[in-house]
């Protein structure tokens, strides 16, 4: 895939045209993976060809609605079209689709890639396509011969009619088939004929992605741009009281000065000349109310606020009866910090705004949503807006913004200084840019029986909704409760009788925003420690007491199964490091975790060696998978060790990788990822990685040296501090 | 006015020594390959050869280079590329990419200095770069098998 990028541009523009504008309207947003995975799709609109582009000399592109931010879209979803298609692996090319209907996203109804959905979402659809154009092709093939469309079959990019031995290749045969009426109904294949499918083909985005081609926002570039910068304010919520502009408007390069909504942009020949104009702004800031923002306080906050009722969101018989009657109590309270998404590349954008028209370069997972808020800023109709979306240097949600606020702000700066622009967010900015995975407690309490059997189970959570004030709130809370708080908890897999999970959504001015997993992120470090010290409680193998509890849960077990044969937990761990488990459903999916860990005596973890086992329906391509298992894994482990946010005085008192550390490659443990065969529809895999491994590191640190920590991150210093209580 | 070599060409840029390279290698040059992460010594996604050493160019003012020899992803050389990048497409390296033109010019100069590098080593060398889609197993991989490749390749 060395195709030049302005191949690409081309392509977005004829696949532009092709299929029009048009606004979107409507969302259909279910609270869960769960129901997603479950939810009977609408039928697929099918235009084959706005999806692929044949061309004579039998290049086939494929294009992509979904950002490839390192999941791999740009071979999964391709890999679906190819099969059905019957085409040569090493014919295709991947480009990026526009913002436009024809893409919108079959289960939200908006082009956007999330909620882990790419495949299980595009898996009829895509499929569907190929199989059209395939027949398409085959009608083209049989007019030419005169002969019955029946005779005729397809096959590595070729129809071949074996009665009279012609055959045509694809690219001879496109024109005319793109001129044919889309079929009403095709055949998909039986999975046992699946040539493509279920491959580790290789990916189709490696080679520009290790020479240096492959462009990012970050690498657009266009005639006549600026490189800008933006002071924003240090505290959220804050507004520009005054400004001077006179030292910065100085700096050699620096073309313009300008105020926006979000602050006070300085606009330069490059980056480096704009950065020092930057430096050079006085700003006198209101800081609102945010300025007394301070993490203690939120802490001392919702540590009262958990002690109180909240908003029931699953009730399963009576807790209080449960409780007051059972043999032995367990009360415990966690705790999760604000988290920053830190994509390696910092967040851009480039805009070219016009008098009718408006173009967007810029790595975004929600084409649908920056098209129409871009057009709502620059006064334009949505399909005036063309988005080019670039490949992401990581997204993990951030990426999804729901009120596009990187594109928005981009827009608006465009607006201000009449000039294509890029904006570019520097670490610093965009590690102190909010947007936020909600600091969360919970509380949880559990009654045994005197044989250790669990008889109630009940979890207070208090934080942020991430939905509350976002387009998506119809959708997806429902009577107080925003699902995306208490997914992963409320779904509690574990035969327990009495059953209670109430919410707190209290709110402040910190933006918080959909961070790899979401709930999850929270709810699987709770939930899983939690069992594991009902485990301890009753004296049972953490192993054997989740086995006990999941009869009913059969694709739980099956990884549970999975993971503690091929982690040999039943032998002992190699002297010196001890094993904890943890096992969480997200996103349609399962995955169980063993962490082999050792502490040292300074209270430093080391994360040895991890074990993991998913069970994601149909597996597409089984290297992806496992890779995603990977980086779900270390993402969820810098979490785990290290990331924290803290806020004082209203400002977030990191701002760069030293203070905000991330896993690097010396502390990356060996990853071992196991998959569970199916046949059932496939599930996600980008984010159903990350949930488990802080349960399975507390567990597995509790094993070791018998601390259970409740808090997150597990720095060195809180590990020497539980050491000595 | 500043003479600098990059990838084997000579250029002379009017302006202040002071400009990290990276900018300089990005916004003057235009060749984007290598990337911004942190601007503070903190990831490696900049990372360039100055002289053959790994460097990373955030930090680095462009007057420290005059007369010196940079590369840049785009330039390495071909006894390195290839094995690098064919080990890399074996591995199925890189997931969003954005830091892998940073890992691959930081391994590049670990296996010139070091053809046979001990996992120990992989570990010194590599751990500046960051990866926040967690590729490392498949880098350390990766190394290993570039590792096996050299001494046949340089084998009579
Ligand atoms: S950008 Fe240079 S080390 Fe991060
Ligand atoms: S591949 Fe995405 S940061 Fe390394």
């Amino acid at each position: 895939m060395s195709e030049s990028i302005d191949i690409r541009r081309r392509e977005f523009l004829k696949a532009s045209a092709a299929v029009g504008g048009g606004l979107v309207l409507g969302f259909y947003i279910p609270l869960r993976g769960a129901e997603i995975a479950a939810a009977q799709q609408p039928p697929p609109a099918v235009e084959p060809n706005a999806w692929i582009r044949i061309a004579p000399d039998e290049r086939v592109t494929i294009l992509v609605a979904k950002a490839e931010m390192g999941q791999g879209v740009y071979t999964s979803l391709p890999m679906l079209i190819a099969e059905e298609l019957e085409l040569d692996w090493n014919q295709i090319r991947v480009a990026a689709a526009p913002a436009a209907p024809a893409y919108k996203h079959t289960v939200f109804g908006i082009q956007v890639t999330g909620g882990s959905t790419s495949v299980s979402s595009s898996w009829d659809q895509l499929r569907t396509v190929g199989a059209s154009m395939r027949e398409m092709l085959i009608l083209a093939a049989a007019q030419q011969w005169a002969v019955a469309p029946a005779a005729c079959q397809a096959e590595k990019g070729r129809v071949r009619h074996p009665a009279s031995g012609r055959e045509a290749s694809y690219g001879s045969l496109a024109e005319l088939a793109s001129r044919l009426p889309v079929p009403q109904q095709v055949a998909l294949k039986e999975p046992k004929d699946f040539k493509i499918i279920g491959q580790a083909l290789p990916r189709l985005d490696t080679a520009e992605k290790i020479d240096g081609s492959g462009q990012f926002g970050l690498d657009v570039l266009i005639p006549d741009m600026l490189v800008a910068v933006l002071a924003r304010s240090p505290v959220f919520g804050g507004q520009v009281k005054s400004f001077k502009a006179e030292q910065a408007g100085k700096v050699p390069g620096v073309k313009a000065v300008a105020q926006v909504p979000s602050g006070v942009v300085v606009a330069a020949s490059d980056f480096w000349s704009a950065l020092q104009g930057r430096k050079a702004l006085e700003i006198v800031w209101d800081e609102g109310e945010g300025a007394t923002l301070a993490t203690e306080k939120l802490r001392q906050q919702y540590a009262e606020l958990v002690k109180t009722p909240g908003t029931v969101a699953r009730q399963e018989g009576d807790v209080a009866q449960a409780l007051a009657g059972a043999a032995k109590t367990l009360e415990a309270v966690y705790e999760v910090p604000y988290l920053a998404h830190a994509c390696m590349e910092p967040l851009n954008c480039v805009v070219d705004l016009r008098e009718d028209r408006c173009e967007i370069w810029t790595g975004t997972q929600f084409q649908g949503g920056d098209q129409n808020a871009a057009a709502a800023v620059a006064g334009l109709k949505p399909e005036q807006v063309t988005i080019n979306t670039m490949l992401l240097g990581g997204g993990f949600g951030r990426r999804a913004n729901p009120h596009s606020d990187f594109v928005v702000e981009a827009v608006q700066v465009a607006k201000a200084l009449k000039q294509p622009v890029k904006v570019i967010w520097t670490r610093e900015d965009d590690m102190r840019g909010g947007h936020y995975r909600p600091l969360w407690y919970s509380r949880m309490n559990a009654g045994l029986a005197s044989d250790g059997t669990p008889l109630a189970w009940q979890q207070r959570i208090v934080g942020q909704s991430i939905i509350a004030g976002t387009a998506f709130e119809q959708a997806m809370v429902h009577n107080g409760i925003d699902g995306t708080s208490v997914e992963g908890a409320a779904e509690l897999p574990y035969a327990i009788p009495n059953l209670l999970v109430d919410l707190h959504s209290p709110k402040n001015v910190v933006p918080v925003q959909w961070w790899r997993s979401v709930g999850h992120s929270h709810t699987g470090f709770v939930v899983e420690s939690f069992i594991d010290e009902l485990a301890a409680a009753s004296g049972t193998d953490p192993y054997l007491f989740r086995r006990r509890l999941l009869t009913a849960a059969p694709r739980h077990l099956g990884v549970l199964e999975l993971v503690t044969k091929k982690s040999v937990w039943d032998k002992p761990a190699p002297a010196g490091r001890a094993r904890g488990l943890a096992v969480h459903a997200s996103f349609g999916s399962w995955v169980a975790q063993v962490a082999e860990v050792s502490v040292d005596k300074n209270g430093q973890i080391n994360v040895h060696r991890v074990v993991c086992a998913v069970d994601c329906g149909r597996v597409v391509n089984p290297d992806t998978v496992k890779a995603q298992m990977e980086g779900g894994i270390i993402f969820g482990l810098s979490a785990a060790l290290f990331g924290e946010i803290t806020l004082k005085d209203g400002r977030v008192e990191q701002s760069n990788f030293h203070d905000y550390p991330v896993v690097r490659l010396d502390e990356s443990p060996e990853i071992d990822v196991h998959i569970v065969p199916s046949s059932e529809r496939p599930t996600g895999v980008g984010e159903p990685g990350t949930p488990p491994i802080a349960a399975a590191v507390a567990n597995a640190v509790f094993a070791a040296s018998g601390i259970r920590l409740r808090r997150l991150p597990m720095t060195a210093a809180r590990v020497r501090e539980a050491m000595k209580g | 006015m500043i003479k600098l070599n990059v990838n084997g060409k000579d250029y002379q840029l009017d302006i202040s020594a002071e400009v990290p390279l990276l900018w300089v290698i990005r916004d003057q040059l235009q060749l984007t390959g290598t990337k911004y992460g942190c601007g503070m010594s903190l990831c490696g996604a900049c990372t360039v050869h100055i002289d053959g050493a790994a460097a990373r160019s955030c930090v680095t003012p462009v007057g420290e280079v005059a007369g010196r020899k940079v590369v840049t992803i785009e330039g390495l050389e071909a006894n390195l590329r290839t094995p690098l990048q064919t080990a890399w497409a074996a591995e199925e390296v890189p997931q969003c990419g954005y830091c892998q033109p940073g890992q691959i010019m930081s391994a590049a100069a670990l296996l010139t200095e070091n053809p046979q590098p001990k996992d120990a080593d992989i570990d010194a060398a590599m751990s500046g770069n960051l990866c926040r889609c967690g590729t490392y197993p498949r880098i350390r991989r990766a190394i290993q098998r570039v590792a096996r490749l050299l001494p046949e390749r340089s084998a009579p």
